[in-house]
């Protein structure tokens, strides 16, 4: 008989150390990434109660949030910042956790450097301090956001407590037509289910439309699943996956290599496998996306207006009224044309190679606008060597852009890259929260990595299917 | 056992917003610090300052103990820094209409009482407090009741966290190690972690 357990349940039963009465289980856990933020104080816990790493060679620790993205010399501007990173190297020391820290070279954000070192892989459970480590699931493992006090759970014990969520499957049908990307795919799908959809759930991205992306395209719409409220997404395993890993550093070789892919191909779910809940898209349906509002579900396709607030459910009308205030934005206005102070390229939704090709093919030739300051912060110190080994450091600074160093940077501001009073932002980043790029009143609008191009080069929101020489 | 958990009481304060995300409640620029001292002063700092009206700025609510919210609260980011400011600033209950899922488990990891209740009894028991800021509420998860003054509303809490909280088992890593021996036993099934022979 076939295993009709959907490949979230296989990896899930793979790791069950045991199941408590009240239905909880402990869960084993493959990979623990680690960052100077959600840590400093799980490894007091440890100190406090005289534990040490139970598992170090399956912990690995960067640093992303709050390094500085110009000058990196230490000890940093930031005393704060400064003590943080003492602290993470302090910590990794005493307790034997490897640190790809900034002299290292293959510093970067965690879930770039995660896929990049090979360090995610099918099959695993991997755990970080982050929400969002729902990015490795491209890889078909179950990848999760914790809190500290996990954290120092699975620093202890390699374990922690979860319930078994239900699963949804996504299926996308159909090709995405030019200048319509994965980021664009999971907007409208968060668009679709709400920001609360997904709680409960972890989400199975699959279908044609998904099945056609790269591991990196992927990487984009697996990250912005805690968007949707799921803790959790993931993409089978499949060719793809196995190339993409060939070879990478914490990778096995040979025949163990080939014994790995074998048995990672055989966690995808099959046809038959049975998921709590369906939905189907049509790739076809899918427009440039850019969020317009203070929750990335607020999002519209560019050629669309913004909503009218009458027109919306009773339940939502506060809340759009709300968003529309703080974006000193109209009702039913066109969101094509906004105007923008900073465009963003980065954030561990978009901050990869086919990301920054993609950004630097649309803005080669041309200038940033006036009045726009445009950055481009990538993903790892190992992206932004091989893009400067392709050139497109010259290419986006001869168009007016910063190339900055490695890191998180403006997606939430815990370095020095801010955005000021109300500045709005086109951003390749995942969240339009309030403040979320570091001004209590700053303005975000999220889009695709090529959308940001565009709108860095414009001056305001634009249409990259209507962009002069993008020829997408 | 001191660290049970069976009913939170006092004075509430109502925030009836949606989708309350924790770079709202604790803004990032705070999580620069290598523990969570002094967070409580910081708990919506950023609303507050830009709405004199906000809750939180009202002297009326700051000895509320039971804060009362709407739907999806705590969604984004899974910075636990976010109720640990909430309990520093004095909440020791949360009642929404619904949680985003980390956020509900770090509160579950300090002991904070995420209960749901049902937006139009929420709504009723807002306006009790408005009405009177005095009014004690007592939530039981016991008898998985809200009551202040009059009103009586059911909550809701999955049962292993209330279950957790009840007996006072909400410090999860002590039993977590109870099994390090299985979770040995458990490392040498895995396939990835024996060299894909398993």
């Amino acid at each position: 008989m076939s295993d009709r357990r959907n490949l979230f349940n296989k990896v899930w039963d793979l790791h069950d150390v045991r199941t408590l009465a009240n239905g909880q289980t402990q869960l084993f856990i493959g990979l623990h990434l680690i960052h100077e933020v959600t840590s400093p104080q799980a490894f007091e816990i440890l100190r406090d109660r005289n534990l040490k790493v139970a598992y170090p060679a399956q912990t690995i620790a960067t640093v992303d949030h709050i390094v500085p993205t110009t000058d990196q010399s230490r000890p940093f501007l930031d005393g704060l910042a400064e003590k943080m990173m003492s602290a993470i190297e302090r910590n990794c020391d005493e307790f034997g956790v490897t640190l790809l820290d900034l002299k290292d070279g293959r510093q970067g954000i965690v879930h770039v450097v995660g896929p990049e070192q090979g360090l995610t892989q099918p099959g695993m459970t991997i755990v970080c301090g982050d929400s969002h480590t729902s990015t490795h699931g491209a890889f078909g493992s179950i990848a999760i956001g914790i809190g500290t006090s996990n954290v120092a759970q699975v620093l202890a014990t390699q374990t922690m407590f979860l319930s078994r969520p239900k699963v949804r499957r996504i299926v996308v049908n159909g090709e995405l037509a030019p200048g319509v990307y994965a980021k664009d795919v999971i907007l409208h799908i968060i668009q679709q289910l709400g920001v609360q959809g997904g709680v409960g759930y972890a989400y199975e991205y699959c279908g044609t439309t998904i099945d056609a992306m790269s591991i990196e395209e992927r990487m984009t719409v697996c990250n912005m699943s805690i968007e949707g409220g799921a803790r959790c997404g993931y993409v089978n395993p499949d060719e793809k996956t196995v190339e993409y890993l060939r070879g990478r550093p914490s990778v096995a070789t040979g025949d163990e290599f080939e014994r790995a892919a074998a048995w990672w191909l055989t966690l995808a779910s099959g046809d038959d496998a049975e998921f709590d809940d369906e939905v189907v898209y049509n790739a076809a349906d899918i427009e440039p996306t850019v969020t317009w509002g203070i929750t990335p579900a607020q999002s519209v396709g560019v050629s669309q207006p913004l909503p009218n607030v009458s027109d919306c459910d009773a339940s939502e009308q506060t809340l759009i009224k709300e968003a529309l205030e703080f974006m000193g934005l109209a009702e039913g206005e066109p969101v094509k044309g906004t105007q923008i102070d900073v465009a963003f390229i980065g954030s561990c939704t978009n901050s990869r190679m086919s990301d920054l090709r993609e950004a630097a093919r649309i803005v080669a030739g041309h200038k940033v606008a006036d009045n726009v300051k445009a950055i481009v912060v990538p993903g790892s110190q190992l992206v932004r060597e091989q893009a400067m080994q392709e050139g497109l450091h010259e290419v986006f600074e001869a168009a007016g852009f910063e190339w900055r160093e490695a890191g998180c940077s403006m997606c939430l501001a815990m370095n020095p890259d801010k955005l000021q009073g109300r500045e709005v932002c086109a951003s390749s980043s995942n969240r339009n929260f309030k403040g979320r790029q570091g001004s209590p009143t700053g303005r975000t609008l999220l889009m695709s990595p090529a959308m940001v191009a565009a709108a860095a080069i414009e001056g305001k929101v634009a249409d990259i299917r209507e962009f002069a020489g993008a020829a997408v | 056992m001191t660290n049970e958990v069976k009913s939170v009481s006092g004075a509430c304060i109502p925030l009836m917003l949606d989708d309350i995300d924790t770079d709202r409640i604790i803004p990032a620029r705070y999580l620069r610090c290598v523990t969570f001292d002094g967070l409580g002063e910081h708990a919506f700092e950023d609303d507050r300052k830009q709405d004199p009206n906000h809750p939180f700025n009202h002297t009326k609510f700051s000895g509320a103990s039971v804060l009362v919210a709407g739907r999806n609260f705590g969604c984004g980011s899974s910075r636990e820094h976010a109720p640990q400011s909430l309990m520093r600033w004095g909440i020791k209950a949360v009642l929404a209409e619904s949680f985003a899922e980390i956020f509900f488990g770090n509160c579950c990891s300090l002991g904070v009482a995420a209960v749901t209740a049902s937006r139009d009894d929420l709504d009723k028991l807002a306006a009790a407090i408005e009405a009177d800021p005095t009014l004690e509420v007592v939530v039981s998860l016991e008898d998985l009741k809200a009551t202040a003054g009059d009103l009586s509303i059911p909550v809701a809490m999955p049962d292993s966290a209330r279950e957790a909280l009840i007996t006072g088992e909400w410090d999860y890593l002590g039993q977590l190690l109870s099994a390090a021996s299985a979770v040995k036993e458990h490392a040498a099934t895995v396939p990835y972690l024996n060299a894909f022979s398993t």
